[in-house]
């Protein structure tokens, strides 16, 4: 019985996760006259981020709720008038759609992130790196076009040649990484941070460093904000030392 | 209660679920309408939605009568779960089910590893995996409408052609079904129309790749999300169409014709 | 082919159990009032309503009999029914309904159509082959049902109610029609009926089935002669007492006193025709006359003759001349005599 509604709350979390969908987080105050601010942050910060995150809003004195997704929805939500405070891309090209807009000020870097080989637990396909996920018999699974990991790893395949046929595209790093946590899927590219989120659950095979592409994680004021100061102090402290050791502890690399 | 509040709130209603629609239409570009819909990526994902939900409506069609038959004419102890166990995708979230179908089918699912370890085939990735999860999402419709059609039907007719010494099986098909074919075709179009907007399920079990599992749905909401909004739009037109005329056709048998 | 069943069944507060017996010389007709049992005795012997016990038995092969786990389906009996709705197939024409049986026991379709067209020419409907039943009359579509049934050639024909469906001007023809079809047919045949008319104009005996039990059976002029019970002494339109037999004396009801024609001893029963009994104001004088004193309870004038209940030592039912309900003064009350003669009156053993 227990079992069987933990397999059945897991189900559920990992629908929600699956899908792609934003799920907003609140997180505790430091100060109960803390202003309220929405930050909208991509997925890839969810999960081994959630400390970070958290210590950002402690760092900055605001409470802070998280609508964590996928950069480019984010965006779009964004462009639709969502109430966003303070906007964290996963890339530069999203967070340029938003500069050419005119919708955030002068985006700020704050983390980088690497690419890795997500794969079952042990490895046991016996992949060393991005060319072995052209052979025939490992089911590759990768992000739709549009999503951030998916495009840097085509990118990478593309300048490396390789003819990677993907068994399927995924809406986000989260629903590619859990298609091989399931089993179903052999291989998957997804940020150094989503295999260390992902613990036990999956192997990292890393991938060169002269393959990796420029992964930044630029963070933005949106002009919209009605709480300017807590805002600006929101992404001041993202590049404060309390919050860069802890994105380094969850695997993020330090802006250049 | 003023006579005005009830009219007033109808006109609420229709508003609400109008206006969405509305505001679809009012955002197409229709100059570009013709262009959007032939090029490549729409063109495979509508012609792979009409293979993979008229596959789901022969699922549906092949399991949910046998299943509809027994409900509505055998008892047998447990047949209020059954029945209730067999609408239940309908109420469940479309994602569930896939999820669901993942645990089941899947390539390490209770029935998709002894399948895939036997011939080596493997539903999830697969077009079979897209049509899986339609049928899987759409079949109680075709179950709820042929049970009440089975249950509903004048069975005298069935009697007397006993009497004219026809069996079972030919009772079945001479007798019940053209008695009950009005309402099989319209619980066959819904379910249809269920299968081709099917999304949740899909995309969780079977996954997403233009040409083998990315139907129209799926497009439309990774075409929203990557900012082709025109090519969703589009899209979006289409299955409204779609489902708009499997409705008013279906309208004298479900709303009644005043 | 004969027919012989032995129904013991329970369905919903009826508990059937009859012995029949149908040979092919004489049209059974199974009469009684409402809920006797009688339609589900004919869907018993059809197999469309299980027994709990007892055995069917149709040419000499048992077809159900539970005790011995024998249940052969209603399509594998030989059973022709027509139901007291025509029952037609609303999708199929006149024609394929009636082909509708003969391509089921495997008939080419161009064997099926010859025989159907056939059939139809026969119940006077070759031109309404290409309709469908709803654009049928009452009577048409009750006549296309009698052919298809006919056109299977079964072994024992079973009609329920046929008459009840069609309306009153229709009904005479195909009265007629059964009558014919019936006289032809070559099994056994059975008719389920509540309306003695019908029961006269089509069947040669009579099964009289009252609260799920046979009450009497026998040639159709002995039933109507000699009622057996109540009900069917109403239906034939007679007067019936039940009493104790001493030679030409019959002790009836409470102590009543008949004189009869005839000496028996024992249990009997005493019928007499309304239209023997004559009422009097004063009390008759005259030998060999049974006479009661009572009152009248009921007048129903009907043309020039009235029918009255009479309520006495015995109650009975009297049919007299309009001009006896004016002279008497029926309607006014007070005491009445009524006579009947010894030699009007039927007895005969219970």
């Amino acid at each position: 019985m227990r079992t069987g509604r933990l397999a059945l709350v897991s189900a559920v979390g990992l629908a929600l996760s699956s899908c792609g969908s934003a799920r907003p987080s609140a997180t505790p105050t430091t100060a109960a006259s803390a202003t309220a601010i929405d930050v909208f942050a991509a997925a890839s910060l969810t999960g081994a981020s959630t400390a970070a995150t958290t210590a950002l809003a402690a760092s900055a004195g605001v409470r802070a709720t998280y609508n964590f997704g996928g950069s480019n929805t984010l965006v779009t939500q964004i462009l639709q008038g969502a109430p966003a405070d303070v906007f964290a891309s996963a890339d530069r090209a999203n967070m340029g759609r938003l500069v050419a807009a005119g919708l955030v000020e002068t985006p700020v870097t704050f983390a980088r992130n690497r690419l890795e080989i997500a794969v079952a637990p042990g490895n046991p396909k016996h992949i060393a790196g991005p060319a072995d996920l052209a052979r025939r018999g490992v089911n590759v699974v990768m992000e739709a076009p549009g999503v951030p990991a998916g495009d840097y790893a085509r990118a990478l395949f593309g300048s490396e040649h390789l003819g990677v046929r993907p068994v399927s595209l995924e809406t986000d790093v989260k629903s590619a990484l859990a298609k091989v946590t399931s089993g179903e899927a052999d291989a998957t590219v997804v940020y150094a941070t989503d295999v260390a989120a992902a613990g036990a659950a999956t192997s990292g095979v890393p991938i060169a460093p002269a393959l990796q592409p420029d992964i930044t994680y630029p963070i933005a004021v949106v002009k919209a904000t009605r709480h300017r100061a807590a805002a600006e102090a929101f992404v001041r402290s993202a590049v404060s030392g309390a919050v860069q050791r802890d994105l380094e502890a969850a695997g993020f690399l330090p802006p250049r | 209660m003023p006579a005005a509040v009830p009219a007033v709130l109808a006109a609420a209603g229709v508003v609400f679920v109008g206006l969405p629609l509305v505001g679809l239409l009012e955002r197409v570009s229709w100059s570009s309408l013709g262009s959007e819909l032939s090029a490549h990526d729409a063109y495979v994902a509508l012609r792979l939605s009409l293979e993979t939900s008229l596959g789901a409506l022969a699922v549906a069609v092949a399991f949910g009568l046998p299943l509809a038959w027994v409900l509505a004419r055998r008892t047998f102890p447990g047949r209020a779960l059954v029945r209730a166990l067999v609408v239940l995708p309908m109420v469940l979230p479309p994602v569930v089910g896939g999820i669901a179908l993942l645990y089941a089918f899947g390539r390490r699912g209770l029935a998709g590893q002894l399948l895939y370890d036997l011939t080596g085939w493997r539903l999830v990735f697969n077009t079979s995996g897209a049509v899986l999860a339609e049928a899987f999402v759409s079949m109680p419709f075709l179950v709820v409408t042929a049970e009440a059609a089975f249950r509903s039907m004048d069975r005298r007719a069935e009697e007397a052609a006993a009497t004219l010494g026809a069996g079972p099986a030919y009772r079945f098909w001479r007798v019940t079904l053209p008695a009950v074919a009005p309402a099989l075709g319209a619980g066959a179009a819904l379910t249809w129309a269920r299968a081709l907007g099917e999304f949740g399920a899909t995309i969780t079990f079977a996954g997403n790749l233009p040409g083998v599992t990315q139907t129209s749905p799926l497009l439309i909401y990774l075409d929203i999300e990557s900012g082709h909004e025109t090519t969703a739009l589009a899209l979006s037109l289409v299955l409204l169409l779609v489902s708009l005329g499997v409705l008013v056709g279906l309208r004298q048998r479900w709303l009644g014709n005043p | 082919m004969s027919l012989s069943a032995d129904v013991d069944l329970r369905i919903g507060g009826l508990r059937l159990r009859a012995e029949l017996d149908v040979g092919d010389d004489a049209a059974v007709a199974v009469v009684g009032p409402n809920g006797a049992g009688k339609t589900t005795l004919l869907r018993a012997l059809a197999g469309l309503t299980p027994l709990d016990a007892g055995r069917v038995v149709i040419g000499g092969a048992v077809v159900d009999d539970p005790r011995a786990g024998v249940r052969v389906p209603t399509e594998e009996r030989r059973v022709g029914v027509v139901f007291q709705e025509p029952r037609l197939f609303d999708h199929l024409t006149s024609l394929q309904n009636v082909a509708f049986g003969l391509r089921a026991r495997g008939a080419s379709r161009t064997e099926a159509r010859a025989g159907a067209a056939g059939w139809l020419e026969r119940v006077g409907l070759a031109h309404v082959a290409g309709l469908r039943p709803r654009q049928l009359s009452g009577g048409q579509a009750q006549r296309v049902a009698l052919a298809r049934t006919l056109a299977t050639e079964p072994a024992v024909l079973l009609l329920d109610e046929p008459l009840a469906s069609v309306d009153a001007t229709a009904r005479a023809d195909l009265r007629h029609l059964l009558r014919q079809e019936l006289r032809r047919y070559p099994g056994s045949r059975l008719i389920v009926t509540h309306d003695p008319v019908e029961a006269a104009a089509l069947a040669d005996r009579l099964v009289v089935l009252e609260d799920g039990r046979v009450t009497q059976q026998g040639p159709l002029s002995e039933v109507t002669a000699r009622p057996r019970s109540a009900w069917v002494a109403e239906m034939v339109g007679l007067n019936l007492l039940e009493g104790t037999a001493s030679g030409r004396s019959v002790v009836a009801g409470a102590g009543a006193v008949v004189s009869t024609a005839t000496s028996l001893t024992g249990p009997v029963f005493v019928a007499f025709r309304p239209n023997a009994v004559t009422l009097h104001r004063r009390a008759p004088e005259g030998s060999a006359r049974n006479v009661w004193e009572g009152r009248v309870s009921e007048l129903h004038p009907a043309g020039d003759r009235a029918r009255v209940r009479f309520e006495g030592p015995v109650a009975l039912v009297a049919e007299v001349t309009a001009g006896a309900v004016a002279d008497l003064a029926l309607a006014d009350g007070g005491r009445v005599w009524a006579s009947v003669k010894a030699t009007d009156v039927e007895v005969y053993p219970a």
